[in-house]
C-alpha cells in the first residue's frame, strides 16, 4: 500500500467526519456559516476529529513500539495490561484526590500504566515457555486481574458508574475543554520518530544492541514511558480502545517490514484512518444515535485478532 | 591484541571460566575449540562485554573492556552470536546498514552507504539485498549477518559458531570469507568452532579449552596432534596429512 493512498483516504474520512452529525453542516456552508453551525464545528466537530486522530495515531504507535521491544506480534497496550493499569490509576486518583485536575489524574494514570507495563515485562522475562501466543495471554490475564481489582475498589467507593465510562472508549463526549490533554501525545510521537532506529535495534535483542554500542535498557525504558504516557492520556480522555494497538501495527509490518523507520508513518496514518472509519460507522449505523468507538473497534478488532491467531504460522 | 588476564566467571557454584589467560594475535584467525560446556562462548561474550566477568582483566589494544564506553568499543570489536539469528522482517540491506550504527547513530552518511554497499558486495549478497531476512535460507541469512559485521568495520571480529546449521558448501564459503577478512583486510578474527577440520584448515592459532580452562594454545600445527586432541576431547584421533592440511579422522 502506498502512503499516498493512505493520505487520500485519511483526508476523505477526516472531511466526512467534520460534516457528519445531527446538525446539518455541508462543506458548501463553510463560507457562510450561521452562528449555530460555527459553534457546533468549533466546540464539537473539530475537537472530535482531532481527538480521533491523536488517539488513533497514539495507540497504534504504542502498539508498534511494544511489539518491537518485546519481539512479539501479539503484545499491545490491550494485551499487556497497560490500559487496565491506567484505568486503575484513574480510580486511585479519584479515590485519593476527589477533585483531582485532569493533569493530576493523567500523572497518576501514567504512573500506574508504567508500573503495570514494567510488571508485564518482568513476567515476560520469567516466562520460560516463550510461545508467541502464550505471552499475550499472560498479559490479558494480568490485565483482567488489575481490572477486577479496579472494579472491587470502585464498588467499595461507589465509583462503578464513573469507572465504567472509562471502560469503553467514546468520542461523542469529546468537546472543547475535554480533549486537550491528548495533545501530550504529539511530542511523544515525535520522540518515537527520533528513536525509531534505536527501537528497531533494541528489538533484535540485548546482545545485538550491545554489539552495536546501544544502551539497551535505556532505549527500552524510553519506549515504555512513551507507551504508558500515551495510553494514560487516551484512556483518561477517550477511554479504552481495545485491540487498536494490536491490529494496526500488525497489518503495517506485514507489508512494510519491521524497520520502524519505514513503518512508523504508515502505522500512524492507518491508525487514524481505521479509527475514523470505525467512528463514522458508529455514528451512521443507528443514526441519530451512535455506538461508542470502544465497541466498534472492539468488535472489528477482536475479529481481526482472531483471524491473526488462526493464520499465525505466517508470522513465525 | 586482545589480552585476557586471569579471568574467571561463576554461575551459581559452577566455575564456567577458571583463571583463563590468553593472548589473541592481531590480523590472524584464532579458533577456540573444545567440548560442549568448556566455556568458549562465555569467554567470547566476556571479551566483547556482552556478559560481565567476575575476576581478572581483559584488554583490547591496551584498553580495559569494562571501563570503555560501549559505543567506542562498538567501533573496535564486533560479535556475532548464533542467538542473533532471529526472525525479523528487515531486508538484507537494512540489516547491513545497522552495522554502521556505532558511527552514524542511524543517520547514514555517504561514507556509511559506501561501507554498506561494499560489505554487501564482499559477501556476494547484491542479488538478494532487497529481500527480507525471513525469506532467506540459513546460509544466506548467516552471510547477511556477517556482512553487517563487515560494515561495522571493527578491527576485531568475534563469531560464535558461525557454521552452525550450515551445509558443507556454505561452511566452506563462510570460512573462505573469514580467511579473506584476515588476509586482505587485516582483521583479527576469533571464532568458536566445533568442526575440528575447519579449525585445522583455516586458522592460524588454536586455543583448546576444557572445563573452563585453557588446556593448550598455539599454532595450528602445535594443537592438531593426536595427543593434544585426545586430552581435550577424551577420544582417539588419527591425523592424516592431505594436500598439506592436517585432517583429523575420528568417526570410528
Amino acid at each position: 500500500m502506498k502512503l499516498i493512498y493512505l493520505i487520500i483516504g485519511f483526508i476523505i474520512l477526516a472531511v466526512t467526519s467534520l460534516f457528519l452529525g445531527v446538525q446539518d453542516i455541508s462543506p458548501l456552508d463553510l463560507f457562510s456559516l450561521t452562528e449555530a453551525q460555527a459553534h457546533v464545528l468549533l466546540v464539537s466537530r473539530i475537537p472530535r476529529l482531532v481527538s480521533i486522530i491523536l488517539a488513533g495515531v497514539g495507540m497504534s504507535i504504542c502498539g508498534l513500539i511494544m511489539q518491537q521491544l518485546t519481539r512479539n506480534k501479539f503484545v499491545s497496550p490491550t494485551t499487556a495490561g497497560t490500559e487496565d493499569s491506567a484505568r486503575f490509576g484513574i480510580l486511585v486518583s479519584l479515590m485519593l484526590f476527589s477533585t483531582a485536575s485532569p493533569l493530576v489524574k493523567v500523572l497518576v494514570a501514567f504512573f500506574f500504566a508504567l508500573l503495570g507495563t514494567f510488571i508485564f515485562m518482568k513476567l515476560l522475562e520469567k516466562v520460560k515457555y516463550k510461545d508467541a501466543i502464550f505471552i499475550p495471554l499472560v498479559g490479558m490475564m494480568f490485565g483482567s486481574i488489575v481490572g477486577s481489582i479496579t472494579t472491587f475498589f470502585a464498588y467499595k467507593n461507589d465509583l462503578i458508574q464513573n469507572m465504567s465510562s472509562w471502560l469503553q472508549g467514546n468520542f461523542s463526549t469529546m468537546i472543547q475543554g475535554r480533549y486537550e490533554l491528548l495533545y501530550i501525545s504529539i511530542p511523544l510521537v515525535a520522540v518515537a520518530y527520533l528513536y525509531a532506529n534505536k527501537f528497531t535495534i533494541a528489538g533484535m535483542g540485548e546482545e545485538f544492541s550491545v554489539n552495536l554500542g546501544l544502551n539497551h535498557k535505556q532505549v527500552v525504558n524510553i519506549g515504555l514511558v512513551i507507551v504508558a504516557l500515551i495510553t494514560a492520556t487516551v484512556v483518561l480522555t477517550v477511554g479504552m480502545i481495545p485491540f487498536l494497538g494490536l491490529i494496526i501495527p500488525n497489518i503495517v509490518t506485514m507489508y512494510r517490514g519491521d524497520n520502524l523507520q519505514n513503518s512508523l508513518s504508515h502505522t500512524a496514518l492507518l491508525g487514524a484512518v481505521f479509527v475514523l472509519a470505525c467512528d463514522i460507522f458508529g455514528r451512521v449505523v443507528i443514526h441519530p444515535y451512535e455506538i461508542p468507538i470502544g465497541l466498534t473497534v472492539g468488535v472489528i478488532g477482536s475479529g481481526i485478532f482472531l483471524y491473526m491467531i488462526m493464520r499465525r504460522k505466517a508470522y513465525e | 591484541m586482545v589480552d585476557v588476564k586471569h579471568v574467571s566467571k561463576v554461575y551459581g557454584n559452577k566455575n564456567v571460566i577458571n583463571d583463563v589467560s590468553v593472548k589473541i594475535a592481531k590480523g590472524k584467525i584464532t579458533s577456540f575449540i573444545g567440548p560442549n560446556g568448556a566455556g568458549k562462548s562465555t569467554l567470547l561474550s566476556m571479551i566483547s562485554r556482552l556478559i560481565a566477568k567476575d575476576e581478572g582483566e581483559i584488554y583490547i589494544d591496551g584498553m580495559d573492556v569494562t571501563r570503555c564506553k560501549s559505543n567506542e568499543l562498538a567501533k573496535k570489536i564486533s560479535i556475532l552470536k548464533q542467538s542473533n539469528n532471529i526472525n525479523i522482517r528487515l531486508t538484507v540491506k537494512e540489516l547491513v546498514s545497522f552495522g554502521r550504527f556505532p558511527y552514524s547513530q542511524g543517520r547514514l552518511t555517504k561514507e556509511d552507504r559506501k561501507f554498506v554497499a561494499e560489505a554487501i558486495r564482499y559477501m556476494e549478497l547484491e542479488d538478494i539485498q532487497h529481500k527480507y531476512l525471513d525469506q532467506l535460507s540459513g546460509g544466506q541469512r548467516q552471510r547477511a549477518y556477517i556482512a553487517m559485521v563487515i560494515a561495522q568495520d571493527t578491527e576485531y571480529v568475534l563469531l560464535d559458531e558461525p557454521l552452525n546449521n550450515l551445509d558443507m558448501k556454505h561452511s566452506v564459503q563462510i570460512m573462505k570469507v573469514l580467511r579473506k577478512l584476515a588476509d586482505e583486510l587485516g582483521k583479527t578474527v576469533v571464532i568458536v568452532i566445533h568442526d575440528i577440520n575447519f579449525a585445522s584448515c583455516y586458522s592460524d592459532y588454536i586455543v583448546a579449552m576444557k572445563d573452563g580452562r585453557v588446556i593448550k594454545e598455539g599454532t595450528t600445527d602445535e594443537i592438531i596432534t593426536p595427543s593434544v586432541l585426545n586430552e581435550v576431547y577424551d577420544m582417539d584421533f588419527k591425523i592424516e596429512e592431505i594436500d598439506a592440511e592436517r585432517i583429523c579422522v575420528f568417526y570410528s
